[in-house]
């Protein structure tokens, strides 16, 4: 629709430069013409007027005229010094001309005819003087109560509009709510070509201001109530529902800042611009974690923004360093800021309109909300709520952290607000309570684009941070804490006792191969012995065979043979 | 805008004086028929009523338009009664002579003698 709007600039229009509105209607108010503000009293309409002039005067160059039927110039510099607008100092540099028209019936009496004449040239002396080109009646109606003949009124205020239109003048025309119609006296009629009505409804106590743009002739406009927020910071309205899923992914990793978590999500983090959700009970640790990963972000020079339900900026920043993280020097440094608020402050809208406004002034890389389980509501509205914070943040590439505190301890994937599918990754923190404690330990649900590990792991916080041990599956389930601590004795007594063993049987080894040693040395001496003998035996032969020879040619020499 | 509201306030030292003198002002805009009607109205309720004891000041906002702001002048033409106080504003050409002498409290005036 913005781009058709763009492509066909039929209708110029007038920047407001309130946030969000110059989107749902693709530019502003119609240029040049009157546009009508209605809504009932105490809905923002008079503060709508003058944002609109202020905004002219300060931001677009356009000076412009307040003409005040109700309340007086001084109660109305007043009423917005409070969102930061110096209306003595516009109007003193001629910027801005602020008229009170009084209308007291009391003091008028009506004798034949008349005609608006004083108003025209009151209104056109103003717009004179300040060379305006943007002009506010608030709330014209008021007329209606001084003057008795409602005819000459109507014509008069007929022609009024035709004179606005003819001097070129953007218009802002507030109006209170009538019963059946826009306005208490039809001034939709002769105003028509923009009605914007302002509301501001009850639910439970609480209070969601509404915009709704009625009617916008010649333009395409957003047509749905968008909610709107006035604070210290003035108006903004919020183009929420424009849920595309177009947004690209950036691409990264960023470490949740604890060790262990990284490295069981295999990529070693978590992606740039997912949303992550950490669920548990109550005292598993979930800020301890979400402080952690702020810590990370702020040292890699990153902003992030925490929005907090149920505890203070200080509170947190104070237990966080209970495990050795200084949270306070980077809210010092202005790359963290603290955003707290009970959740009961405002309606989900105002809740979600706060955190738009506020995201777009600080531009953090993380936001973390803690815990989204305390935001209040019905179960459609609350899903329509966290389905448009995440697009809202998604589409901004900025990386979400949700907390959400779990009553039970059982791993029911059903009371998670129907968040679960939203989000990216999911990590599960749970307390198992055996042998007579309690030990927390962590285990990721699932985490898109990514191979994670599936084991169940028990962390430890200390003042050296958080620690993720390998969690002991044994025979009755997961072993955790002191449980852990006898295993791990056991395994290493029996480890022990294994060297040992292996000790022993080495030393047998040895033993047996040194005796056998020994055997081979005797058996070899006995060979020795053996040879040496049958050399000596073999010696005495030859001798005795010699002996026995020269013997016999002893005797046949004896006996005198010749031979 | 306060400036402007000092400018009509000037006038008529003498006549505060005076309790019983009236100071009246008409504000018109330009010679049309209705502004004619009410200056020759108003200048007849004078001689009959108040003969003597009044003076009118006419301001054409035509010409002085940055007076319209002072004595929150909306409609064309209006007689402001600015003596005796209290502030009186009456509006239309002052055709309805009644309600013209109600408007400026002379009928009891005119009644009692």
């Amino acid at each position: 629709m913005a781009s058709e709007a763009e492509q066909h600039p039929t209708l110029p229009k007038v920047e407001t430069g309130i946030t969000g509105f110059d989107e749902i209607t693709f530019g502003g108010l119609p240029a040049g013409r009157p546009s009508l503000v209605c809504g009932a009293a105490g809905c923002g309409k008079t503060l709508f007027a003058t944002t609109f002039l202020v905004n002219g005067a300060t931001l677009f160059d356009e000076p412009g005229v307040f003409m005040s039927f109700e309340e007086r110039a001084e109660d109305l510099v007043a009423n917005v010094a409070s969102l930061g607008y110096d209306l003595d100092r516009l109007v003193a540099e001629g910027r801005i001309a602020i008229d009170h028209v009084r209308v007291e019936r009391s003091e008028i009496e009506e004798t034949g005819e008349y005609d608006l004449d004083g108003l025209f040239i009151r209104l056109g002396y103003a717009v004179d003087t300040v060379k305006a080109k943007r002009v506010v009646l608030d709330t014209i109606e008021t007329l209606f109560s001084g003057f008795s003949d409602a005819s000459i009124l109507r014509a008069e205020l007929r022609r009024l509009f035709g004179w606005i239109k003819d001097r070129g003048l953007t218009a802002v025309i507030t109006g209170e709510r009538g019963e059946g119609q826009l306005t208490r006296q039809g001034l939709e009629e002769y105003v028509s070509d923009c009605v914007v009505l302002l509301d501001n409804r009850v639910e439970d106590q609480i209070t969601t201001r509404r915009l709704r743009v009625v009617k916008y002739r010649g333009s395409a406009h957003g047509t749905n109530e968008y909610p709107f927020l006035i604070d210290a910071e003035g108006i903004s309205v919020l183009p929420v529902t424009s849920a595309d899923l177009d947004y690209a992914a950036p691409g990264g990793i960023i470490s949740s800042g604890i060790a262990g978590l990284d490295e069981m999500l295999e990529p070693g983090g978590f992606h740039r611009g997912s949303s992550i959700l950490i669920s548990g009970e109550a005292g598993t640790g979930k800020t301890m974690i979400s402080s952690s990963m702020i810590d990370a972000a702020c040292r890699r020079g990153e902003r992030c923004m925490s929005f907090v339900f149920e505890e203070s900026g200080d509170q947190i920043c104070r237990n966080a360093s209970s495990i050795g993280l200084d949270l306070a020097q980077h809210v010092q440094a202005g790359l963290l800021r603290f955003e707290a608020a009970r959740p009961s402050l405002f309606g989900l809208e105002m809740h979600l309109a706060r955190m738009h406004r506020d995201i777009d002034r600080f531009d953090p890389s993380l936001v973390v909300v803690d815990p989204l389980s305390a935001l209040r509501g019905p179960a459609t509205e609350m899903q329509a709520t966290i389905l448009r914070m995440v697009d809202l943040l998604k589409c901004r590439g900025i990386t979400a952290l949700f907390t959400s505190l779990r009553i039970d301890g059982a791993v029911d994937l059903a009371d998670d607000f129907g968040v679960s599918s939203l989000m990216d990754s999911w990590i599960k923190l749970q307390s198992v309570e055996a042998n007579g404690e309690r030990s927390r330990t962590l285990y990721v649900i699932k985490a898109r684009g990514m191979r994670h590990s599936h084991q169940v792991r028990e962390f430890l916080m200390s003042d050296a941070g958080i620690r993720l041990i390998d969690a002991y599956i044994g025979p009755s389930g997961v072993l955790t804490g002191t449980a852990r601590l006898i295993q791990e004795a056991e395994e290493q007594a029996a480890a022990l006792r294994r060297r040992q063993e292996n000790e022993r049987r080495r030393r047998e080894a040895t033993r047996r191969r040194l005796s056998i040693e020994r055997q081979i040395a005797e058996l070899e001496a006995g060979l020795e012995a053996a040879e040496e003998e049958e050399r000596l035996l073999l010696g005495e032969n030859e001798a005795r065979e010699a002996r026995i020879a020269s013997d016999r040619r002893e005797i046949a020499k004896r006996r005198g043979a010749a031979g | 805008m306060s400036d402007e509201r000092q400018n009509p306030a000037e006038p008529t030292t003498e006549a505060d004086l005076d309790p019983g003198h009236y100071h009246l002002r008409l504000y018109v805009a330009g010679q049309t028929s209705k502004s004619l009607a009410a200056m020759a109205n108003l200048k007849r309720f004078c001689e009959e009523h108040l003969a003597g004891r009044y003076d009118i000041e006419v301001v054409d906002l035509m010409t002085n338009p940055q007076l319209a702001a002072g004595d929150q002048i909306l409609a064309i033409p209006t007689l402001v009664r600015r003596l005796p106080s209290p502030l009186k504003r009456i509006i239309g050409d002052l055709s309805n002579t009644d309600k013209v002498l109600v408007g400026l409290d002379i009928r009891p005036k005119v009644d009692a003698p």
